[in-house]
């Protein structure tokens, strides 16, 4: 599904993510962790090519991103984007946010988009908001709207950078279960976040990045158990101290 | 004291008896602030936003677009299209010599206004539209823009002020519009005191209610979040 090659992005001189070899699989949950700056952001944005990495390829679902003719856009309407916070058009409402892509982009049919719209509003449980502009939403329900509006594209993979790290912390649980419901239909996923208890749940394999390397990965069993790296040990402990 | 000085009543007699030129001044004066409005506000959308595009290019074009039109002044600018263009085998009319000339330079400041407008507008608004496939333009239409409308309509409104009031250097090249006919008016009669203050208030009328509409335009962009 996603294939990274030796992706190497500088900002300036600053290199940000050195030699990354990736590849997600059909259906695949893939949680990646690590400390703030280590590059998870910019990795999870090269698969969606809101960067532009500086060498190496990148194919999602067998075209290659990195070639000189692609359609960006034909690639981007399936691969869905939630991001940490939320973006969504404040000039629209619920309904318009989830409907305005499948209609202006794909030039879906604009009742069967509208009807998909609602379905997904309701099944992330807004079945009242969608006549309500962002603004008078509460962050937890702003990041659902967000993931109804990735999910009317109907996706073939879906990306998380941070969803819930700018949500109050009653409102996480809201979100996370709508990502873990999604994850057991079968989405395949690439999510950023430090939710251990999501990673058990519904991570198939967890990348820890440090210093823009991929230092280790493995099944969360392996990496929460027994992490190799004492990069990865060390966060781990933080980690464990902040959220017990 | 009415019968003398530069404002004595029978030189006031003399401009409402005539008061047909003054009137076809400022037809002229309204339509060509009209046209020229839109071809300012054209231009100044698409430099505008293509300031903010990541072509090749485009941002180039758009800084010598707009300091060249901003570091010249307008009057040289005119002369230019008005003297200089027939040497290279364009002969305009004089009213669309005003209708460019006022176009093309509030274009650029318009430009301008609807850069800073664009970029106001959160990066994560791009990247959410890039995300789920729009194109650039796509993203300016639907998502940008409209955001960025409440930014630019009263900055947007002070150039079309600016505008009405910049055609009046078409009189510099006989532009038949209404500071043009009050010069030419005055200077056959020497009543320079009369036409001067009628023109005056006529440019007011059009100015002073679309600077307040600017005003109030900026208050409610300031009260909404
Ligand atoms: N647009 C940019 N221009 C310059 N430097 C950038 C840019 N974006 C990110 N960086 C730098 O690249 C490095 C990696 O950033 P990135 O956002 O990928 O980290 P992260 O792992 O997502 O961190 P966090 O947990 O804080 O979100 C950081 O040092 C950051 O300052
Ligand atoms: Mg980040």
């Amino acid at each position: 599904m996603v294939k990274m090659e030796h992706i190497n992005k500088y900002f300036g001189s600053h290199h940000v993510l050195k030699d990354i070899n990736l590849n997600v699989e059909f259906k695949e949950r893939v949680v990646i962790m690590g400390p703030s700056g280590s590059g998870k952001s910019t990795l999870i944005r090269c698969i969606n090519f809101l960067e532009k990495p500086s060498s190496g390829r990148i194919f999602v679902n067998g075209v290659e991103l990195t070639a000189k003719k692609v359609s960006l856009n034909k690639v981007r309407q399936k691969i869905g984007m939630v991001f940490q916070h939320f973006n969504l058009y404040p000039h629209k409402t619920a309904l318009e946010n989830v409907l305005l892509a499948p209609i202006l982009v794909e030039k879906r049919d604009k009742k069967e988009a509208e009807k998909s719209a609602i379905l997904l509003l309701e099944k992330v449980g807004l079945k009242d908001a969608y006549n309500k502009y962002p603004s008078q939403l509460s962050g937890g329900q702003q990041q659902r709207v967000a993931i109804a509006r990735a999910l009317n594209m109907k996706p073939d993979l879906l990306l998380f950078d941070e969803p819930t790290s700018a949500l109050d912390p009653e409102m996480i649980q809201e979100v996370l279960d709508i990502m873990i419901a999604l994850a057991k239909e079968g989405m395949t996923m690439v999510v950023v976040t430090h939710e251990m208890g999501f990673a058990k749940q519904a991570a198939d394999r967890i990348v820890f990045m440090d210093g823009g390397q991929i230092m280790e990965t493995g099944t969360p069993d392996q990496i929460f158990n027994n992490p190799t790296h004492e990069r990865t040990q060390a966060f781990l402990e933080k980690l464990n101290k902040i959220q017990v | 004291m009415f019968d003398t000085g530069p404002f004595a009543l029978f030189k006031w007699e003399k401009l409402f008896s005539d008061w047909r030129i003054f009137a076809e001044g400022f037809a002229t004066t309204i339509s060509v602030s009209f046209l020229g409005l839109l071809l300012a506000l054209v231009l100044g959308l698409i430099f505008g936003v293509l300031a903010t595009s990541q072509f090749k290019g485009a941002k180039f074009i758009n800084r010598i677009y707009v300091e060249f039109i901003q570091n010249t002044p307008l009057v040289i600018q005119i002369f230019f299209l008005y003297n200089g263009f027939p040497h290279l085998g364009i002969v305009l009319p004089v009213f669309a010599v005003g209708v460019i000339g006022v176009g093309v330079y509030h274009g650029a400041y318009i430009a301008e206004v609807v850069r800073a407008g664009i970029q106001s507008i959160h990066r994560g608004q791009l990247e959410a539209a890039y995300s789920q496939g729009f194109t650039f333009w796509q993203s300016m239409r639907y998502i940008i823009l409209p955001q960025a409308k409440v930014i630019i309509f009263p900055p947007l409104t002070n150039q079309a002020v600016s505008l009405i009031k910049n055609t009046s250097v078409m009189a510099m090249v006989a532009g038949g519009d209404l500071m043009y006919h009050a010069d030419s008016w005055s200077s056959n009669n020497l009543y320079y005191g009369p036409a001067y203050v009628i023109v005056g208030l006529l440019y007011l009328s059009l100015c002073l209610p679309l600077a307040r509409f600017a005003s109030y335009l900026e208050r409610k962009a300031q009260m909404s979040p």
